[in-house]
Formats: C-alpha cells, structure tokens, sequence
C-alpha cells in the first residue's frame, strides 16, 4: 500500500522555501561548489596528462601564467559594459518619456523604436553597427574616427536603451494617477510635476530592474569576440592555441566562466535583495 | 513570382539595391534553408527547455534537500554566465574531451555535432530561466489547492502533474512567453560555432554577393517578424488556456 501525502504527519512548513537564497551577496555553498568544479577540473586534467604521454602535469602554473592576460580582456569586458550601459541609459530615459508623452505621434514612434530593438538579436544589432557604420564622422569643425571598439559600444547600447525605456515607462505607470492631479492641484507644469514628483519616486522601483539590465548586459559583452574585437574571449583562445594541449580547453573555459559568475551573481543577489525591501506592501 | 523577381533585378540594376535572395535562386534557398534552421533550432530548444523548466521546478519541490541544491546549483550558474563562452566551453573544451566515433563513411568524427551543441547548450541555457518561472508560477497556487488535493488521494507526483502544473503554468505564461523570445534571439548565438542558421546563412550570401547593406536590413526585418509570429501564438495560446472565472 503506498502512503499518500495526506496520511503522513504533518510537518512544519521549512523556514526558507525552496527557491529562496541564504542572506549575503553570496551564497557560500554556491561559491564553494563553483570554486570545487574548478580545482576538479584542473585535478582531472593533471591526471589525465601523468597518465597519457602528455607533457607535464601542470595545468595550473600555465593558467596562472596565463589569466594576467585573460583579466586584462575581462576588464575590458565590463569597460565596455560600463560604456554601454551609460550610453543605453541616458538614451532610453529620453525614449522611454517619449513613450508616456501626451503626443500620440510621439508615443507610437518610440513605442515602434522599442519594440523593434528590443525583438531584434543582440548579436545581428552589433554586426548591423560594426558594418554600417562609418570609419569616420565628419562634424563642420573636426573630423572624428570611429574605432571598431566604439561602433560595438553602441551596438550594445540600443538594445540596452530599448530595454530601458520599457523600465522608465513601467515605472512612471507605476505612479497612482493621484500624484499627477494633486500636482496639477498645486500648479505645478507637466514636465515640473514629471522631474520633481514622478520620476523621484519611480526611480528606487526603477533601480533593480536596471540592474537585471546591467547583469544581461554584461554576460552579453562576450558577443563583441565574434565580430572581431579582443575580448577575455579572444585572448583566453588565442593562449588556448599558443599552448596546443586540449586538456587545458574545460579549465581555462571554466575560469572565464567562474569570472563571469563571481561578477554577475552578487548583483542577482543585490538585485533581489532590493526588490524585497522596495516591494509595494498591500 | 516573376513579376517579383523582375522587380528586384531591376532594383539591383537601376538603383543598386541588391537584394540578391529575391532573384537569385541560390541565394534565395540558402536564406530559406537558413531560417529554417533556425525555426528548427528555436522548436527543439523550446520543447527540451520546457522539459527542462519542469523536471527542474518540480525537483526544486522535493523534500531530498541535496536534489533542491543541485538544481539551484545549476539554476544560478546558468543564469549568471554568458550564454557565448557557456557554447564554447561545451563545443571546444567538452567536445573536445569526448572520444571520436566511426561514421557512415568511416572517418573518426566527435559523436555530437555542433548542431548538437548548440541545441545542447542553449536548451540548458533557456531551461534555467524556466525552472525559475514554474517555480514563482507554482509559488503563486494558493497552498489550499494542495492541501485540497492531497485530501483528495492524490500522491506528490499526482499533484504536481494535475494540479500544481496546469494552474502554473498558466501563472507563468507571460514570463514564459519572455523567455521563449530571448530564446529565439540567442539562437543567433550558433552563428559563433557555424551551425548554419540564419545569421551564418545571411553572412555567406553578404560575403559573396557584397550586399552586407540590403542583407543586413533583410535579416533585422526577418528576426523581429519571427519574434512577432511567436508573440503572436503565444498570446493565442495564452487566450485559449485561460479558464473562465478563475483569476489567481
């Protein structure tokens, strides 16, 4: 006879449910088992090669040798992450205002320029700017170049801006259509009520999903390595090839995605914590 | 379909818009063998990440502590990485690792292709967005429902599979349907590994034929109308599962 769930003991419910996270920016057994995954396999490969006929079994020394370089690449990763978002932001605010506009013209033109970046591709949005954009920009008084680098900063940046003006405009609708008319009440313009009451108090519920915005955003720099500028990605290959062993392909991989991680995750974690502490109590 | 082909010789000889996939027959079935590679690959991933999404949330639910753990384990590390190196480190440094079979015509090949890969990867990639989603989707069930069922004889599995997920996944419809359009675009991904989809098939034509300008706004207007197709659908479905009267 099987026991159905109604005939056990009822036990109280667990403190922490399932998907919930410990406190702290990390969860220290997640960190563990990523640092775990990756001594093991480093151990593996260097006991893959003492028993193969491979050189020497000395996988970490040579990643060692080798993350200086691969960090530098990371680094400039989240530069051009950093470039990107500022660029998104600043540009997404405006559009995403233009989306609320009383101008119905107005807001069905930023309504279509939202929709169409944020369903094209990241990746066919940054060939798009590396190739049609000009090598050069030619102003009445200068003439600017336009490196490789600066056309994909802004090939990240209009989906970013997209995306932000989803989140202007879901936080300005978040606003009770109250604080409009008791600014209207005290006479205050359209666009002084917009600064000095709306947009203060949407941007703590605007804040996390920026962040989300800012962590995908960072896990897509590495797209920048496919149309040919040197990222971690292409410079953790390019050591890949100088040191022609296969064995080093999992742990080298690993440490750049660990990276990634150690980066990313706590900002998820913040991001949660925050949407907790600002959620709207009913 | 003549008249449409005269049209666009005619734009590439007049005005030196070469939209080559009109006219041009071998262009044209590469485009099309393209996209569909990619709606293909877009499917299978959908339904692998689903099953994914599933097994996930309901192992998240399980009383076996470590089981909740792994999934959680492998829900974090999979959602806070990048999708690009996560395919590199299947395809170069996994695919690497695994020993080289006989095929057909007896040449040594690595036993996944790197269609296989892709879909691998990015199925992997997508379901640990979902586990998340049918977990808040379950979360959202009033624990009654449960309670209810239980009552009613039905076991941990039966609940699940009768109760819990069809109330859920309606739930989570919306947040799905936000996955599986990021899906979509991260299929765009493979490109990197030279599985042929569409953006692989779109730069050998734009390689050869010079039209990167008309291929590329060619490609843009494809994407955004496949991602239009799919909300689309999904809002069809999302309508047709909707049961009259019960709004959670």
């Amino acid at each position: 006879m099987t026991t159905l769930p109604v005939l056990l003991v009822p036990r109280p419910l667990p403190q922490r449910r399932a998907g919930e996270l410990p406190k702290g920016l990390f969860g220290g057994g997640l960190l563990a088992a990523v640092l775990a995954a990756f001594m093991i396999s480093i151990l593996a490969a260097d006991a893959r090669a003492a028993i193969g006929n491979a050189a020497s079994s000395d996988v970490l020394p040579i990643l060692l040798k080798w993350s200086p370089l691969v960090l530098h690449g990371f680094l400039f990763n989240l530069l051009v992450s950093v470039l990107s978002m500022a660029i998104g932001t600043a540009l997404g605010l405006w559009l995403g205002l233009g989306r609320v506009s009383h101008f119905p013209w107005l807001r069905r033109a930023a309504s279509t320029v939202i929709q169409f970046f944020r369903n094209a591709p990241w990746l066919v949005l940054l060939f798009y700017c590396m190739f049609l954009l000009p090598f050069s920009i030619t102003l009445p008084f200068a003439t600017v170049p336009l490196p490789d680098t600066a056309k994909a900063v802004i090939g990240l940046s209009l989906p970013v801006m997209a995306n932000v003006a989803e989140i202007v405009r879901g936080g300005v609708q978040s606003i009770p259509m109250e604080q409009w008319e008791s600014g209207e009440a005290l006479a205050f313009s359209r666009s002084q009520i917009l600064w000095m009451v709306i947009l203060p108090q949407c941007l703590r519920r605007m804040i996390p999903p920026w962040m989300n915005l800012y962590a995908i955003l960072t896990m897509s720099t590495p797209l920048i390595s496919v149309v040919g500028i040197q990222d971690s990605m292409t410079l953790a290959r390019a050591a890949l090839v100088a040191e022609g062993r296969t064995d080093l392909f999992i742990p080298m991989y690993l440490m750049l995605l660990s990276w990634f991680f150690l980066y990313c995750y706590p900002i998820a974690r913040w991001t949660t914590a925050l949407e907790r502490r600002f959620q709207v109590r009913i | 379909m003549e008249g449409i082909a005269d049209f666009f010789r005619w734009l590439a000889d007049a005005r030196g818009l070469n939209f080559s996939i009109f006219y041009d027959a071998l262009d044209r079935s590469r485009f099309l063998e393209g996209l569909w590679t990619t709606v293909k690959l877009s499917v299978i991933c959908t339904l692998l990440s689903l099953a994914i999404g599933i097994v996930g949330a309901w192992l998240q639910g399980a009383r076996f502590a470590p089981a909740r753990q792994l999934v959680q384990g492998y829900v974090q590390f999979f959602r806070n990485t990048p999708p690009l190196v996560q395919l590199f480190f299947f395809y170069f440094a996994v695919g690497n690792q695994l020993p080289h079979v006989l095929d057909e015509h007896g040449m040594l090949v690595p036993p996944i292709s790197n269609v296989g890969w892709a879909i691998l990867s990015l199925s992997l990639f997508a379901g640990a967005f979902n586990v998340e989603i049918f977990r808040a989707g379950i979360e959202a069930v009033p624990r009654a429902m449960v309670e209810a069922a239980e009552s009613l004889g039905y076991s941990r599995l039966g609940v699940f599979w009768h109760v819990l997920l069809p109330l859920s996944f309606r739930i989570s419809l919306p947040a799905l349907n936000n996955n599986l359009v990021n899906l979509v675009k991260t299929t765009t991904l493979a490109y990197a590994i030279a599985v042929p989809e569409l953006l692989y098939a779109a730069a050998q034509i734009w390689s050869e034929v010079l039209n990167v300008r008309e291929m590329m706004n060619v490609l843009l207007v494809t994407y955004v109308a496949l991602v239009a197709v799919l909300v689309l659908m999904m809002g069809r479905w999302e309508r047709a599962l909707r049961i009259p009267g019960y709004n959670p």
